[in-house]
């Protein structure tokens, strides 16, 4: 990755200023100027670095308390149509592929599912179930009981 | 003009939960700043003076509010969401069955590595799950492994194969 880029990362990874030109005031932290910026900022967007610039809502402020983690045993060769409908539904937040560790475990798709609380959760969970029909070979909800740690993720090599 | 377009499309599927709030949290301005930042923001010089335009609001007033709402945490974050693997390091999500006598103890040392970013407890035989972000990817497997060696038991490790969806938008 470009030093520059890396810089803007380290920069903006808390968040972007709330200045009139909120590039700018990145511009000078980094030693660089607006347009150069605004160049990178707009690469790393279309290069899919960036996610996308916007506001996150506390969930739990705002009201979604329940927030479980929905796992389903779904056939390997249907992941993929699974995946996309589960993913487009609007109460699902992330939808993963991952592995399988049978026999422990034996879950494929992952889909995290927010609601008011966990009924809440529980009813869209059935939705989901529904919506997958035969391809739910199974399913549970995780909620977690604990938060043991949150640091959040930081710039790989970054400063800590 | 191309770096300063926004999508705008309103979900009208999204979750309402505009009963739920008290006015006094977020009122109808609140709201539709919430609602319209968090499809995405412009890249221009005046980026705020441009999505205020939109909300009806003047460029101050946006940036004040902005200032408030993440003041008292009612947004957890406004800025560019940064996508992990693909700035070169590794990530991946990993579970452990941890027997609940020892649980307290290898929470401290699984926590005690840098490279656990989250970590949660859930009501399931796998009880401990916890996101490894490293470096690089190949990093991820040696903590795997330190973690195994430290804590003595297995580390299942369940790195994304596939991402169908990140992101939510909750129509507030």
């Amino acid at each position: 990755m470009e030093t520059l880029d890396r810089a803007i990362i380290e920069a903006t990874q808390a968040g972007l200023p709330l200045t009139p030109r909120p590039y700018a005031t990145v511009a000078e932290q980094v030693g660089s100027d607006e347009a150069t910026v605004m160049a990178r900022m707009q690469a790393m967007q279309e290069s899919g670095i960036i996610r996308r610039i916007g506001a996150v809502p506390n969930h739990y402020v705002l009201g979604f308390r329940g927030n479980g983690m929905s796992v389903w045993e779904v056939p390997e060769d249907r992941i993929q149509a699974c995946g996309e409908r589960v993913g487009a539904l609007d109460f699902v937040s992330h939808a993963y592929h991952r592995p399988k560790h049978p026999p422990l475990w034996n879950y494929n798709l992952f889909a995290m599912v927010h609601g008011r609380d966990r009924e809440e959760v529980m009813q869209k969970v059935e939705k989901i179930a529904t919506l997958l029909g035969d391809d739910d070979l199974g399913h549970e909800v995780l909620f977690s009981s604990r938060i043991l740690k949150k640091t959040g993720l930081r710039l790989p090599g970054g400063k800590p | 003009m191309r770096y300063c377009s926004v999508a705008s499309a309103s979900s009208s599927a999204a979750q309402n939960i505009s009963d739920l709030l008290p006015d006094l949290l977020l009122d109808a301005i609140d709201r539709a700043i919430i609602n319209q930042l968090q499809k995405g923001f412009p890249i221009c010089e005046r980026p705020y003076q441009e999505a205020a335009q939109s909300l009806g609001i003047s460029e101050t007033e946006l940036i004040q509010r902005l200032q408030a709402m993440l003041d008292d945490k009612r947004l957890s974050r406004f800025g560019p969401l940064y996508h992990a693997e693909r700035m070169g390091g590794g990530l991946s999500l990993c579970a452990m069955a941890v027997p609940a006598e020892d649980f307290d103890e290898v929470a401290v040392q699984v926590n005690r590595f840098p490279e656990v970013a989250h970590n949660y407890a859930r009501d399931h035989d796998l009880n401990m799950w916890f996101v490894l972000a490293t470096e690089t990817p190949q990093r991820i497997d040696e903590v795997l492994k330190e973690i195994q060696a430290r804590t003595g038991y297995p580390v299942y490790n369940m790195p994304k194969k596939q991402e169908f969806f990140v992101g939510l938008h909750f129509e507030v």
